[in-house]
């Protein structure tokens, strides 16, 4: 096992190389000097000012030195300077937005778990029930509607028609702090929390589901009821411990589902995380924001790969590694 | 499950005896006769089809242009001239929503045939050939997976200045091809140690020709039934992109970029017969597909049905 994780471990060190040289290689195809930001003169108007910029920034330098540059100031949380925000550099953007979008995700990820769990279990329990049938049709549905749809409709009856939730921002008074303000940031959080993960509760419902049936089935659980185990302790210390590993292990590779997810769903709401800074340094052609963002989401999915495969390896010591 | 694997080791499980005397049916069609006995994937080849020919004889049922603006006409309710009433340029939506079917539904279909493209070739070469040229496309398989799909795509987006249909369908076919490649190659791993394949060879034939006359057909099921999957997929990733702006881009209509308006508060709230059928649209689209998807699925592969 141990030997696996340290292997692990070293796979991940060219995935993270494979990352930057791609986000690096946009970067280069990108017009303009997209890595730090800098603006330089009209070439057209003064030829030598703007050679002298390019050497004095390190744009002459071969490509694999600006790669270097690049890369480690990068590590230090240096992504240079945005272009559009004057003055404003990329990290200071980011860290702004970093914080809500982690608390979107989280929310979302509780709000999937709190549901599809105790659901896939039942429904598991009493197969072919009405609300196992039920749980059946929403995972259809749930897996059908673009989520950008079901934000819109939940905005249009919950919000505009009975006024329950804010339909966009984090906060209705900005300055507010205590538990107040935390509650109040939970109320606008609610939608597109829901929204972020109605997709995710469908999937996990029906592995869940498949997953405690199977484990339902298997020879152990049939000697624990032989030996006369309640079927609460069947249920919770053999079935769920075993039926759990692989929904744990299926969160790690979501991550990258959930934060392509945000995006657009902040875009809906209106909700001032990552997904929306990202969107607009899209459309304003931003590209040192663009490309820190794309590094950072990247970099957030191989750690929750990394961090899923290891956690398997240790639940399960079933698995074999060759 | 035991019992269950043990029926599936005879080559026709469903198959009755008597039939078998006259005139032994093809795997394909035993899984067509699968398929015709799942009433929710009959219902939606019928709700899809009926969407397709609507979008399809778009003119038929409208004669207004959908990407004719009036600027006095803008915002309108349903009337009897415009059904669905009209978008902030004047444009009527019930034209829009037709054609912009059409679009959506060809968008989703040539990015999942040209991801298909991808996956068969790419799948076989690894699945086939193995060893050294394995490990390099399933690396680049990786690497793509890592990282997050839209975030990649909308980069790539934000690169290019002018952004064209097809220009978009090439994106999101070479930024989602690894699922689909990898599913192939494990298919391909499976065959590769079975007799026949041995037997083909010992008689001499070509790559191209077990390929091609052994391998795909042998692993078509999860072909087909993993493409029309995609092909869900697609739409709403179409419809995504286009809702946040960097889809199909104006004028030309699609679901996705009709439901952009409602990003308009007042439309938001004020007529939804804008933005609603959209939605539905793809919505009904999308679940009609995955009901096809599972039906054919379980068509192609009796042992899956676990429900």
């Amino acid at each position: 096992m141990y030997k696996y994780i340290i292997r692990r471990i070293l796979v991940f060190i060219p995935m993270l190389f494979a990352l930057t040289v791609i986000v690096f290689t946009l970067a280069q195809l990108a017009p303009g000097d997209a890595l730090t930001g800098q603006s330089l003169a009209d070439p057209n108007v003064d030829p030598e000012v703007y050679e002298q910029q390019r050497e004095a920034l390190g744009l002459n330098d071969p490509l694999p030195v600006q790669y270097w540059h690049w890369v480690s100031s990068a590590a230090q949380g240096d992504f240079g300077d945005s272009l559009v925000f004057n003055g404003r550099t990329v990290m200071d953007l980011i860290e702004a937005r970093f914080a809500n979008t982690l608390y979107l995700g989280l929310f979302s990820l509780f709000i999937t778990i709190i549901v599809s769990i105790p659901i896939g279990i039942y429904s598991a329990r009493r197969p072919y029930s009405l609300l196992d049938y039920g749980a059946t049709g929403f995972g259809f549905l749930g897996l059908a509607i673009p989520n950008f749809f079901f934000g819109l409709i939940a905005i249009y009856f919950l919000s505009i028609q009975l006024g329950w939730f804010p339909a966009q921002g984090t906060l209705s008074s900005p300055g507010a702090a205590g538990f107040g303000s935390f509650l109040d940031r939970l109320h606008h959080m609610v939608l597109p929390g829901i929204t972020l993960g109605l997709a995710g509760t469908a999937t996990y419902m029906r592995y869940m589901r498949s997953e405690v049936l199977d484990v339902l089935g298997s020879d152990y659980i049939r000697t624990a009821r032989a030996k006369g185990m309640t079927e609460n302790s069947v249920l919770y210390k053999h079935t769920l411990r075993n039926a759990l590993i692989p929904i744990i292990t299926l969160m790690g590779f979501e991550i990258g589902v959930l934060l392509s997810g945000a995006v657009i769903t902040e875009q809906v709401f209106q909700y001032p995380g990552l997904g929306t800074l990202f969107i607009s340094s899209v459309t304003n052609r931003d590209f040192p924001v663009v490309m820190a963002i794309a590094l950072i989401l990247g970099v957030l999915i191989l750690i929750g790969n990394l961090l899923a495969d290891i956690f398997y390896s240790i639940v399960d010591p079933r698995i074999r590694y060759d | 499950m035991q019992s269950n694997s043990q029926e599936t080791l005879s080559t026709h499980p469903e198959m009755e005896p008597r039939e078998e005397q006259k005139k032994s049916k093809s795997p394909f069609q035993l899984a067509l006769r699968r398929f015709m006995k799942n009433k929710l994937a009959v219902i939606s080849v019928f709700v899809l089809l009926t969407i397709t020919t609507t979008c399809a004889l778009a003119p038929l049922f409208t004669d207004l242009d959908p990407e004719r603006t009036n600027l006095l006409l803008i915002e309108q309710g349903p009337s009897d001239e415009h059904i669905l009433g009209t978008n902030g340029q004047g444009q009527d939506n019930f034209a829009r929503l037709l054609y912009g079917g059409r679009i959506s539904l060809i968008v989703g279909f040539s990015a999942m045939f040209f991801t298909l493209a991808i996956g068969v070739i790419l799948g076989s070469i690894s699945g086939y050939y193995g060893g050294k040229i394995d490990g390099v496309i399933m690396r680049a398989a990786d690497i793509m997976l890592m990282l997050p799909f839209l975030v990649l795509a909308l980069t790539i987006i934000a690169i290019i200045e002018e952004l064209t249909i097809p220009l978009f369908i090439t994106i999101i076919a070479l930024t989602s091809w690894p699922n689909l490649t990898r599913i192939i190659r494990g298919t391909y791993l499976s065959l590769r140690e079975q007799e026949f394949v041995l037997g083909a060879r010992a008689i001499g034939a070509s790559d191209i020709r077990i390929i091609f006359r052994h391998f795909i057909p042998n692993a078509i099921g999860p072909i087909i039934v993993n493409a029309t999957l995609m092909m869900a997929t697609y739409i709403i990733i179409e419809a995504g992109l286009s809702f946040i702006g960097f889809g199909i881009p104006q004028p030309t209509p699609s679901w996705g970029n009709m439901i952009s308006e409602a990003m308009n508060v007042r439309i938001l709230r004020e007529h939804p017969e804008a933005w609603v059928p959209p939605g539905l649209a793809i919505f009904i689209t999308v679940l009609s597909i995955n009901f096809i998807g599972d039906g054919l699925r379980d068509a192609f592969d009796p042992k899956s049905k676990e429900r």
